[in-house]
């Protein structure tokens, strides 16, 4: 008797416990191009591979996160480095989709291209139900990024006027090597110490590696890092020029935008003397 | 004398935002906000590295982590009611937050929830407003010089601190709240909440680094009652 009634109650629970599953049944899903993932199914994934670090309770305070410089994403507080929507909104699924396939190479974050796609979408699905953001939020509205206009050396020597008038050079230093006067003083918005990126180091940028992503790193911003939104103050052709100079910073990775330079008089002393100079600078004022 | 002007134009704002909903001839809650203790000393903030900033200083200003005036004063305290009024609409006006000089005007910007917020810059070097908050949204957007204020607003009340990476001396305060009924204390302290009607309200005082503390009130005609704060000030 008394077996039964625990049961019938056990039985009333799982409906009222499955009632919201059904209604939120939207909310439970991310959609990344043909595959669309489920958080159930995420959620398996994601205490066999992720809570170690990110969390039981996805706020990044796993057990390893006390090991780790960098720290793990809180996805509680859904504050997201890399998205192709404006400064300040979530990101889309394929976002999160594109940073967990990618993995961040300057952290622990590792690439999970050794999980299915549909795996990955699953813990899209999953990692969304963290946070009280995406029930009353949607995701941002992607920013267009124009095609991209032909590689002029014009191109390029108005970037490198961009790059001294929006003082990119306070963080980044004068040849980009992540050492201008303001870098040493950057904290993250968990007040954790964070460098500017070092472009002469010619790695992978946080968020991708073409020119289309570089272009969505400075007009969205880095949420939850010092590295603001230029897409008030930067008109999309603009952009483009700025790309350009900014890849010629990377002077030990080789890129059509280093090549057409390093052709220039102008470029290749430049290019010639960063390589060989090798000291940081830029910890001074700009001339 | 800009930088003044700038101040009387923000308290003018302030001023016309907490009379748009108010009831005139109501009561007034009114009082001084002190502390006790030894707060710690504001150093100087050096600015060499932003020459552009530094060149509008004889002496250079300081940090304004917690500002007092005579008779243990505590400036910059925002009072609010957080119990007891209802929600407010807000006003069209925008609050604006001036970036001059590497600072920050106000340093304590009140506004309500989704009111216009107008960010300027006054400088001649680029700054980054980051607000962190951790209700609303947080986001962080470059503003070179010349460049046209930026116009946001916040939906949930907030107090949300603002840094300017940088420059890492900037810092400010923005109280997001509920209703109109808010002050910002001045250099004596003093505070003052007109026009409310009769109820029973929480009044609660908020400094960016001593928090928050509230005390219960009731108004029932056009009477002004005075409540004191005294915040334990911390020597570092």
């Amino acid at each position: 008797m008394r077996q039964m009634n625990t049961s019938k109650w056990f039985a009333g629970i799982a409906i009222l416990l499955a009632m919201p599953l059904v209604v939120s049944a939207q909310q439970g899903e991310s959609h990344i191009g043909k595959y669309t993932g489920n958080a159930a199914a995420g959620k398996q994934l994601y205490y066999r591979y992720c809570w170690g670090c990110h969390g039981a309770r996805g706020d990044g305070t796993g057990d390893n996160a006390q090991y780790l410089n960098i720290l793990p994403r809180n996805f509680v507080a859904a504050t997201f480095k890399c998205r192709s929507t404006v400064t300040g909104t979530l990101p889309t699924d394929e976002d999160l989709f594109n940073a967990m396939t990618r993995g961040f190479n300057n952290s622990n974050m590792p690439t999970w291209i050794t999980l299915t796609h549909q795996n990955r979408a699953d813990l899209v699905a999953f990692i969304k139900t963290f946070s009280p953001r995406w029930k009353t939020e949607k995701a941002g509205e992607p920013i267009h990024v124009p095609a991209e206009p032909a590689l002029t050396v014009e191109s390029i020597k108005h970037g490198s006027e961009l790059f001294q008038k929006l003082e990119c050079w306070k963080c980044h230093g004068q040849e980009g090597r992540g050492d201008g006067p303001s870098a040493s003083t950057l904290t993250d918005s968990n007040d954790q110490p964070i460098r500017p990126y070092n472009f002469a180091s010619g790695s992978r940028f946080k968020c991708g590696a073409t020119n289309q992503d570089l272009y969505k790193i400075f007009i969205t911003g880095l949420d939850g890092t010092p590295m603001p939104s230029f897409a008030d103050v930067i008109k999309p052709e603009e952009a483009w020029d700025l790309v350009h100079y900014l890849r010629t910073l990377q002077v030990t990775h080789k890129s059509p935008e280093l090549t057409l330079w390093m052709s220039t008089k102008e470029g290749a002393e430049i290019v010639s003397a960063k390589r060989t100079a090798n000291t940081p600078t830029g910890s001074g004022i700009a001339p | 004398m800009r930088i003044k002007h700038v101040y009387l134009a923000g308290v003018a704002i302030l001023a016309a935002a907490t009379l748009t909903s108010a009831v005139p001839g109501g009561g007034t809650v009114s009082g001084k906000i002190t502390y006790e203790g030894t707060p710690a000393k504001q150093k100087p903030i050096d600015m060499s590295k932003e020459p552009s900033c530094a060149k509008q200083y004889t002496t250079p200003p300081t940090t304004e982590t917690v500002v007092t005036g005579a008779n243990n004063a505590l400036e910059n305290v925002v009072v609010y009611i957080s119990a007891g009024a209802p929600d407010d609409a807000a006003p069209s006006q925008a609050a604006v937050f001036t970036q001059k000089g590497c600072r920050y005007i106000p340093h304590v910007l009140a506004f309500q929830v989704n009111q216009p917020l107008q960010v300027v810059n006054d400088d001649q070097t680029s700054h980054n407003i980051h607000p962190l908050a951790k209700v609303n949204r947080e986001w962080n957007k470059s503003q070179p010089p010349g460049t046209p204020p930026i116009v946001d607003k916040y939906d949930k009340p907030e107090f949300i601190p603002v840094k300017c990476n940088v420059h890492p001396w900037m810092h400010g305060t923005f109280a997001v709240l509920k209703n109109s009924h808010y002050a910002i204390s001045a250099n004596d302290g003093g505070f003052a909440l007109p026009n409310l009607p009769p109820g029973k309200y929480t009044i609660s005082a908020y400094h960016e680094s001593y928090g928050d503390q509230s005390q219960e009130v009731t108004i029932t005609g056009s009477e002004t009652k005075t409540i004191n704060f005294v915040f334990k000030a911390k020597p570092y």
